[in-house]
């Protein structure tokens, strides 16, 4: 599958009138897994938030195309109905709304036998009736916002730092409702839903396939490829080789930018 | 009607106080209402009330239609008893004018949990003796249905004023839900409401009241509860619609060993609303366990939302919790809880908070795909929902229509 589902250009973003990203370009194509790798305090969770449309995060140049059509005018709620979905790092907790009725919201208002499925295979059965994120622990917060994902069958799934507090009996069930989110079982070309993870430590690929990988430091995308080239030179040399290398590259590029104008 | 003799003791207290303001809310002007005695037809079957009548007691959560579903009733219009029936062995429901003629027993009842001159409400419903309710369980009977009360304001410039005995006699369980309600959506009326509640040991008592009033409706409910060892009271109340003035502060006191209270309020407040209600829990007795839960909303208009617990036996516990959400619109909400403790040994402890909805959970809703508005609502609702444990789930579900049907006045 070619088409693409998200095509971000030159996209600029500001919180609170501070620049966080800024030149970001990135492109995901339907039923294809990007990788956004990346220090804590990159950007991250910005350009997810504003891929997503929230108000805080302002969006000052560039673009995000979104299944052809230019998404920097609508709401949250209306890029949601146009086939968005999240997975929050920390969601916050809302008394009085239960798991069950975040689910039944996330399916379109229908509640009954596939939902409590998706619960059971989330292994959420037991916080149906709690209160959405209520004492819940890191894994439970997880495969929440994984089932929530999964009822909503998103067309673009963001999920924002999945493995993040975890353990390890917890992270292969994640990897797994990420894989069943993102259609894995599928074949390659029948696959629709994409993903695009942000991963600190990049545990998840231990679970999860994904075809490009991508860095960000300092609010810049610097580099692109195979993730777990990407992962492995991350381990070891650390963000820090990244972050050299994007000076290196951007001085490179600011002078080959110079010779371009200046012949 | 029959009159109720009131004993000279009473009645010596009742004038004495008789223009004495009350401790909290303000004064309620008792010379503007008509203090009327008229009869009101007495209606053997429920079903044939007025069609109006009928349609606003069901909002008060009182079914006339179909009593399958409850095992007795009592309808109360202005300051006449207008019906009282039972349907299950054991349990009494009459006037309680009909119970002071019938057992001479009610005096150890009359005036003893709440005391007659702690204002001049109180002190009016005795000076004035009209009518009431009175709702027992025989020992070791317990009720599957609820029985319903309705206290009904059918005339302007009406002050009705009602005095309720309940008791619940030993090892018995009984469900009452009460309906109070108003002919007109805009006619003054006053509701001076006096109800003494008495849970024997081991007895099981839950009281679900949804007040429906009116905007130009003042209410003074002056309630109190006594509970013996092992009993347990559980008190919802539900105020959805608009009220002029209502001032409240039941208490109950645990008297008996492991005695359990629970009181959950649900209370709303629209523009030209003024409510001041708390629940207070004395926690006198060993083992004894109180929980306390408020849920206040102001779409303009004013909440004092009071909580009062005060330990005073070893290895007491209670809960205190104020939760008030400023929706919309000019109004206030002042959360006030109080503890008290006077030994070693005691667990206290109480959370408020008061405050709009977090742009952060609309937020997190709306990227589920819920516009604004049903993020909100989502939320609101939620922010209503009491499950209410030891309520049955019959009545609980009930509960959760009687507020579900006003929900969407709040957006």
């Amino acid at each position: 599958m070619d088409d693409v589902i998200l095509s971000i250009e030159r996209l600029t973003v500001e919180v609170e009138g501070r620049e966080i990203l800024h030149n970001v370009d990135l492109e995901i194509k339907a039923g294809e897994t990007s990788v956004l790798f990346g220090p804590n305090g990159s950007g991250k969770t910005t350009l997810l938030m504003a891929i997503m449309g929230f108000p805080k995060y302002q969006v000052t140049k560039g673009s995000i195309v979104f299944k052809g059509k230019d998404i920097l005018g609508l709401s949250t709620d209306e890029r949601a109905r146009l086939g968005m979905g999240m997975s929050f790092q920390r969601p916050p907790v809302v008394r009085g709304v239960k798991t069950r009725d975040m689910l039944t919201v996330c399916a379109g208002g229908e509640g009954g036998e596939a939902l409590d499925a998706v619960a059971e295979h989330a292994n959420l059965t037991d916080l149906l009736d709690r209160e959405i994120n209520y004492g819940f622990s890191g894994g439970e917060i997880k495969r929440s916002e994984l089932a929530q994902l999964l009822a909503q069958s998103p067309d673009l799934a963001l999920l924002d730092e999945p493995e993040s507090g975890v353990d390890l009996v917890n992270i292969a069930l994640i990897g797994e409702l990420i894989n069943e989110l993102l259609e894995k079982g599928h074949r390659i070309r029948d696959r629709r839903h994409a993903g695009l993870i942000i991963t600190h430590t990049g545990h998840i690929l231990d679970y999860v396939s994904a075809r490009t990988g991508y860095v960000m430091c300092d609010g810049v995308i610097g580099c692109e490829g195979d993730p777990r080239e990407i992962l492995k030179t991350i381990k070891e040399k650390g963000y820090e080789e990244c972050i050299r290398c994007f000076i290196g590259r951007s001085r490179n590029e600011r002078s080959k930018t110079f010779q371009n104008i200046h012949g | 009607m029959s009159e109720v003799k009131p004993s000279k003791t009473y009645t010596d207290r009742a004038k004495a106080a008789s223009a004495k303001p009350a401790a909290l809310g303000e004064d309620i002007d008792l010379g503007m209402y008509i203090s009327s005695s008229d009869e009101q037809p007495y209606q053997a079957d429920p079903s044939r009330l007025p069609a109006k009548a009928k349609e606003q007691m069901l909002e008060a959560g009182v079914i006339l239609d179909d009593v399958s579903q409850r095992s007795g009733t009592y309808i109360q219009m202005d300051n006449a008893a207008v019906h009282s029936s039972v349907r299950q062995e054991g349990i009494e429901v009459m006037a309680v004018s009909q119970a002071l003629g019938k057992y001479d027993w009610m005096a150890d009842y009359w005036w003893q949990a709440v005391a007659v001159d702690i204002d001049k409400y109180t002190a009016n419903v005795e000076l004035t003796q009209y009518d009431g309710y009175f709702i027992r369980a025989l020992p070791g009977y317990k009720t599957i249905f609820p029985v319903q009360a309705c206290l009904y304001l059918s005339k302007a410039r009406i002050a009705q004023k009602v005095h309720n005995i309940i008791i619940a006699e030993e090892n018995s369980e009984l469900h009452i839900i009460t309906g109070c309600t108003t002919a007109s959506r805009e006619d003054p009326g006053l509701h001076l409401g006096v109800s003494e509640f008495y849970i024997k040991r081991g007895a099981k008592l839950t009281f679900t009241m949804i007040h429906s009033w009116n905007p130009e409706v003042a209410v003074r409910p002056r309630t109190a509860a006594i509970v013996e060892e092992n009993g347990l009271f559980l008190s919802n109340y539900v105020l959805m619609k608009p009220v002029r003035s209502l001032q409240m502060y039941p208490a109950a006191t645990c008297v008996g060993d492991n005695a359990v209270v629970r009181y959950n309020s649900i209370l709303v407040a629209a523009p030209g609303s003024s409510l001041d209600v708390g629940s207070r829990v004395l926690l006198n007795a060993k083992g004894a366990k109180t929980e306390i839960i408020s849920r206040a909303i102001t779409t303009g208009g004013n909440i004092i939302a009071r909580g009062y617990i005060e330990g005073n036996a070893p290895e007491v516990k209670g809960h205190l919790e104020c939760r008030g959400l400023i929706l919309q619109g000019e109004g206030m909400i002042h959360a006030i809880p109080e503890l008290k403790g006077t030994l070693p040994g005691i667990d206290l402890s109480h959370e408020a908070a008061v405050g709009k909805i977090a742009e952060e959970e609309l937020e997190y809703l709306m990227a589920r795909g819920l516009t604004r508005a049903e993020a909100t609502a989502t939320i609101v609702r939620g922010f209503l929902r009491v499950d209410v444990e030891g309520l049955p789930a019959m009545l609980s579900a009930e509960l959760q229509r009687a507020i579900e049907a006003s929900e969407k006045d709040l957006m």
